[in-house]
């Protein structure tokens, strides 16, 4: 698991599932409280990671969180094996989604993610083929 | 020592040795040691160590569950006495609307608020009356200020202790005004120190509560200056004494002491603060567990429905301070009278509206925030806590996960951080005992086989007849 100077934790994204929709990004938020990660932190953190749960959740079909946790930053990698993003360009325009209506419905898909992501992230990278997955990478500088 | 809640940056020395910023105690006489508290305590801040519950202090939030929950009555709130009215010249009765649904036999508010003059208070000042007067300021502050919505309320102060305690980023959506029992307590004060020609000194305000986390409010005010209440007396303690006065009092004898409206007698209700606030988008939620669930929920961006939501009371007692564990009724009778009790008889109360009170939103402002108080914090040093955090999985993966509770701890997981803590060893675990006791029979069903080379042996010279390899297995933690 640890070593000496880092944390890691590797989360499953689960798949049609959306009782257990955002449970990564609670277990990393619990981790990082009981590692005294300051709130703030943690706030920006738990609102970027999610909604890049939920975008691997809804459009991924699940898939694996990674996270590396250092005294200095945390790294988020969201890996999934679903349909890609085809225009990232695009994607990252505030209000844009591919989300269908039933998800709609439910109270996602309002074209905020990958913005959000941004705004809360001191880095992002996306990696994305259509029809291959997405990988997203986020840093965080905390401080210490 | 620790100390439960906020606090001012300096807290008097008396106050600490009288250790009283804390109100949830234990009757050590009564504990079986059982674990029905540790399971119910919403923020895990009980333990039970050599037979007995011992409550984490920091972790407490004085909601007062463990009062309720526990079925040897061992749980308590330290509360002031009713004796306590001698050591004042001129006292005030500053009761807390719940009151007033106590008695079946009552009449009127009038008649329970005449009864608190006759066991011995000068006068009496509604915590309804100082409900209103916040609500007034609420609307105010909510019109000129924006604060992260939903807003959450204030009046309930064991929710404020747990936001502090577990949901550090929803500090910024709490309702930065004075509670009303504070507000009604400033009031009395005020006003005695004008009629009576006492000495702040010599008048004493004594609130009348449902409540066990008031009494922290009372050494520890979200206020600069200190708390105007003096003594806190629990509904309990003041049942009988006004239960006498009230059965022998006539009709001509009540006096016309009432001064809230419909809207203060109705704000312990669940929703009954939000109704006085005049908007639609609210919601309320009671009971401790229930108003975790929807913390967590807002605290994990779960549902951004919660954008739209204005105001959101939250209310640690199911049935709001209807059912406070320092009430007498079961809190359904309780909303029984109290539907009673805020009508309006014979015409006797103003109901129209809330009552226009001269109210500048600025008087009631906090001078202080609320600190987070972070509990779960594993070490100061983030690197020890890496360390702590990766041995405390491993514990928590070697335990059975049946969270049965015998160990003292809520659970598994709670077990495992309390080893990483260093206040539980992994034995106190009964199923990790029996592993080592296992283990430690093997081993001397073992060593049993041994002879001493003097001695005659089986088998080949030089073998020995035990296996080396199994001798220091499984010793895992100890």
């Amino acid at each position: 698991m640890a070593e000496s100077n880092k944390m890691h934790l590797e989360t499953v994204i689960a798949k049609d599932d959306f009782a257990s929709a955002g449970e990564a990004s609670s277990k990393v938020k619990k981790t990082l409280t009981m590692l005294g990660v300051a709130p703030a932190q943690i706030k920006r953190i738990s609102v970027a990671m999610y909604e890049a749960e939920i975008n691997a959740f809804i459009h991924g079909g699940g898939g694996m969180a990674y996270t590396d946790v250092y005294p200095d930053r945390v790294e988020i990698l969201i890996e999934d094996h679903g349909k890609g993003i085809e225009d990232i360009e695009l994607a990252m325009q505030e209000g844009y989604s591919t989300a269908s209506e039933e998800v709609r419905m439910m109270g996602f898909g309002a074209g905020m993610g990958l913005p959000n992501m941004k705004n809360n992230s001191d880095n992002l990278t996306i990696d994305s083929r259509p029809g291959e997955g997405t990988k997203v990478r986020m840093c965080f500088n905390i401080g210490n | 020592m620790t100390i439960s809640g906020g606090r001012p940056a300096e807290i008097p020395a008396e106050l600490l040795s009288k250790e009283k910023f804390h109100s949830v105690r234990l009757d050590r006489d009564k504990c079986q040691g059982c674990t029905n508290c540790i399971k119910n305590c919403p923020t895990q801040a009980i333990r039970v160590r050599n037979g007995k519950a011992v409550i984490i202090n920091e972790r407490c939030i004085d909601c007062g569950e463990c009062i309720r929950t526990c079925s040897n009555n061992a749980k308590k709130a330290v509360t002031d006495s009713l004796d306590d009215l001698r050591n004042y010249r001129y006292t005030i009765a500053v009761p807390a609307p719940a009151l007033y649904s106590q008695y079946r036999t009552a009449r009127t508010r009038n008649g329970i608020l005449t009864a608190l003059k006759k066991i011995g208070f000068d006068d009496v000042v509604e915590v309804a009356y100082g409900a209103e007067a916040v609500s007034n300021a609420t609307r105010q502050y909510l019109k000129e200020n924006t604060l992260q919505k939903p807003v959450i309320s204030t009046a309930c102060p064991a929710v404020v202790k747990l936001v502090q305690v577990k949901f550090p980023n929803l500090i910024d959506h709490l309702l930065p005004l004075q509670a009303p029992v504070e507000v009604a307590a400033d009031m009395a004060r005020k006003k005695a120190e004008k009629e009576s020609g006492f000495a702040p000194e010599e008048i004493g305000v004594f609130f009348i509560s449902p409540c066990a986390a008031k009494m922290g409010t009372k050494y520890f005010p979200l206020k600069g200056t200190k708390s105007s209440i003096d003594e806190v007396i629990s509904f309990q303690d003041i049942y009988i004494p006004l239960r006498g006065v009230l059965k022998t009092l006539q009709p001509e004898q009540e006096e016309d002491l009432a001064t809230a409206s419909i809207y203060g007698v109705r704000w312990p209700n669940p929703g009954g603060e939000s109704l006085a606030l005049d908007i639609n988008k609210f919601i309320s939620v009671d009971g401790i567990k229930d108003v975790v669930g929807i913390l967590e929920t807002i605290d994990n961006n779960a549902d951004d429905k919660f954008g739209d939501v204005d105001f959101m009371e939250c209310l640690a007692c199911k049935g709001g301070c209807l059912g406070g564990p320092l009430t007498v009724k079961n809190v359904y009778v309780a909303q029984v009278i109290m539907k009673g009790m805020r009508s309006e008889q014979n015409g006797r109360y103003k109901v129209a509206e809330l009552p226009g009170m001269d109210v500048d939103y600025h008087d009631y402002l906090w001078d202080r925030s609320p600190e987070h108080i972070p509990v779960d914090k594993l070490d100061t040093d983030m690197v020890k806590a890496f360390i702590k955090m990766e041995k405390m999985e491993e514990i928590r993966d070697s335990l059975p996960g049946i969270d049965c509770g015998a160990c003292g701890a809520p659970s598994c997981v709670a077990l495992a951080e309390d080893i990483v803590r260093e206040s539980a060893t992994i034995t106190d675990c009964v199923f990790k005992l029996r592993e080592r006791v296992r283990e430690l029979a093997n081993e001397m069903f073992e060593l049993e086989g041994v002879m001493p080379p003097t001695l005659e042996r089986k088998g080949v010279i030089g073998e020995r007849t035990r296996n080396p390899d199994t001798h220091h297995e499984g010793g895992g933690f100890r």
